[in-house]
């Protein structure tokens, strides 16, 4: 019998801790096809940063380092120094990236340096429970803004590819989702050209994906997959940023 | 090969040639007065041996460079100056709870807050003491010449590496900036161990994992008990300090750093009037000598302590000293640079009292 559908093999054999709909877990699984279908499972060290995202050692089959909330492109960036052979890729959500991480995501990122970060954004903190992320959408209720986030006092959310598409270090910046399966399968794409972007030498590259989180968001998970489509989107347009082209001859 | 060379440089320079000649290749900073010639010299010379020199855009992302690098399995160093080391703290608790090597240069300023640039002691309860959040220390090594500069930076990095933990050299400006012939190289290599637990990718092995989240009680417990043997054997193992002129002496100064160097001389002066004073001068500060203190202050009881703070390592004197030993302490708040003339008079008041 043809087998069609297998664990990749970048991902341990474990079942996630994420919350019924979360799409943590499909992430995960497009980040290790990618380095399946590079074959460069023994040769990537990932970054875990802090939130949700932690637990990537419990799930990657591949050497992980912590980082420190919001630090994770310095410590990718101190691994790369040190093994310009191997493929270094940070995974962190949208409170440790877009709050308290903004310095160094830009900095690395203007550096230019050859490493992939996917950044998860879900709108809200989620592993502390729900607080404001700079991504929550305006009049969107989380544990920190009870009567709905408004621009006055609190800012719009930000935008981080449209911000780092600006930054000549980058080499690859676009915004998938993973609410559906057309989706699933253009953020596959997407990854794996991020990787395949390290591994050529091209520099920087960002896939910033709209994941759900109906837990904090308290929707059912086909509700939360709806409003990635109906409020996300229309204001986080799923797009290639900036994309530069690799030269034919490597 | 003898390659034992001498150069009159100063000692932030001596730091920058050490690290070099300790093997290391990366280092990641801020700029900050008064360390600014490690930066400046690191790089013109790192790229020369295939080093990386960058300078980050904090101090927060230059300590979590220095936790990749080290995470990598490479020699790393970073170096600031006060609110420099205070941004890093974060980074050296996840160091110190990740048990990655590493060498940390402060050439502390006067503080708190944004102070001054002058000569202070005042970092030694955030040096010693843990100086980021959670139960940790760090080894702190405290030279008091452009030689021990040198030297102390090179044994930094075996330190570190043997320990797995990372180590601070605590210096001030007068020993940053202060020009003194060094002897450089010459002696035996400096070699980086063997790291096996270095993050490489995982080619013909299982996963490694670098981390310091455990939610689980027992395994917290257990990590922690790990880290708190750690710190034993450091105590039990690595303990340096001087002892000059104490055979005959009736009081015993006790200082380290350039508030040690200064005091020499005020120890001189005070030999050529007849008075017998002589000085125990910790050089690790973590692991502080204790037993030292003690055994000397059980047969000499006059201690005069001499910090540029108003009272730091006097507190671990006090824990250290016997019960009978008379304790005074001279601290002149930083700002302005101890005098020997005052360490002197110092000296004199407390021999006034020997024998009261």
């Amino acid at each position: 019998m043809k087998q069609v559908f297998k664990r990749p093999e970048s991902l341990r054999d474990v079942s996630f801790h994420f919350c019924p709909g979360c799409h943590h877990g499909i992430i995960h699984r497009l980040v290790a096809e990618a380095i399946d279908r590079l074959r460069i499972r023994t040769k990537t060290i990932g970054i875990a940063s802090v939130g949700c995202s932690v637990f990537l050692y419990d799930y990657f089959d591949t050497d992980v380092c912590e980082a420190p909330h919001g630090r994770a492109p310095a410590v990718a960036t101190g691994v790369k120094r040190v093994h310009k052979d191997r493929i270094v890729f940070a995974f962190q959500g949208d409170g440790d990236l877009a709050a308290i991480g903004t310095s160094e995501i830009i900095h690395a990122a203007n550096r230019g340096e050859n490493i992939t970060v996917i950044f998860v954004n879900n709108t809200v903190y989620g592993m502390t429970g729900g607080q404001m992320a700079p991504t929550t959408m305006l009049g969107q209720h989380t544990t920190t803004t009870p009567r709905g986030r408004s621009f006055l006092g609190d800012g719009y959310p930000l935008k981080v590819s449209e911000l780092l598409a600006t930054l000549e270090g980058c080499s690859f910046v676009a915004r998938v989702a993973v609410n559906n399966p057309a989706n699933v399968r253009r953020a596959r794409k997407m990854i794996l050209k991020a990787f395949e972007m390290q591994v050529n030498n091209m520099g920087f590259s960002f896939v910033e994906v709209l994941s759900a989180c109906p837990t904090n968001w308290k929707m059912t998970p086909l509700d939360a997959l709806k409003r990635v489509d109906n409020e996300l989107i229309p204001y986080f347009p799923l797009k290639v940023f900036r994309e530069k082209t690799i030269p034919d001859k490597l | 090969m003898n390659d034992s060379r001498k150069r009159l440089i100063n000692g932030n320079q001596a730091i920058a040639a050490a690290a070099i000649d300790a093997g290391c290749r990366y280092y990641f900073s801020y700029p900050i007065t008064p360390q600014s010639e490690i930066p400046e010299y690191l790089s013109l010379h790192l790229p020369e041996v295939g080093g990386t020199f960058l300078q980050a855009e904090s101090e927060i992302a230059s300590i979590n460079m220095v936790l990749g690098a080290s995470a990598a399995g490479a020699r790393a160093m970073t170096s600031s100056s006060g609110p420099g080391i205070s941004l890093k703290q974060e980074g050296l608790s996840y160091m110190a709870a990740d048990e990655l090597p590493a060498l940390i240069v402060n050439i502390s300023r006067t503080g708190p807050g944004l102070g001054g640039i002058a000569a202070s002691q005042g970092d030694y309860f955030q040096a010693t003491k843990g100086g980021g959040h959670g139960d940790y220390r760090i080894i702190v090594l405290a030279p008091s010449s452009v030689q021990e500069m040198y030297d102390l930076t090179i044994k930094g990095f075996d330190l570190a590496d043997t320990y797995r933990t990372p180590v601070m050299i605590l210096a001030d400006s007068v020993l940053g900036q202060m020009k003194e012939s060094v002897v450089m190289g010459g002696r035996k290599k400096s070699t980086p161990t063997k790291k096996d637990w270095a993050l490489t990718g995982c080619e013909g092995r299982s996963p490694s994992i670098i981390k310091s989240l455990y939610l689980d009680g027992d395994k917290s417990s257990e990590h922690n008990r790990k880290l708190f043997e750690k710190y034993q054997r450091i105590q039990k193992n690595e303990v340096i300090c001087e002892l000059n002129r104490c055979k005959d002496a009736d009081l015993i100064l006790i200082a380290f750093g350039s508030a040690a160097r200064i005091a020499k001389t005020s120890i001189e002066t005070a030999r050529e009037k007849g008075i017998k004073v002589g000085m125990l001068r910790p050089i690790t500060l973590f692991p502080f000598p204790n037993q030292q203190v003690r055994d000397i202050s059980t047969n000499i009881k006059d201690i005069l302590v001499v910090e540029q703070n108003t009272g730091q390592m006097v507190e671990d004197v006090l824990i250290s000293a016997s019960e009978n030993a008379r304790v005074t302490f001279y601290g002149k708040p930083s700002g302005n640079v101890l005098e020997a003339e005052e360490i002197l008079c110092q000296i004199e008041r407390c021999m006034n009292k020997v024998g009261t």
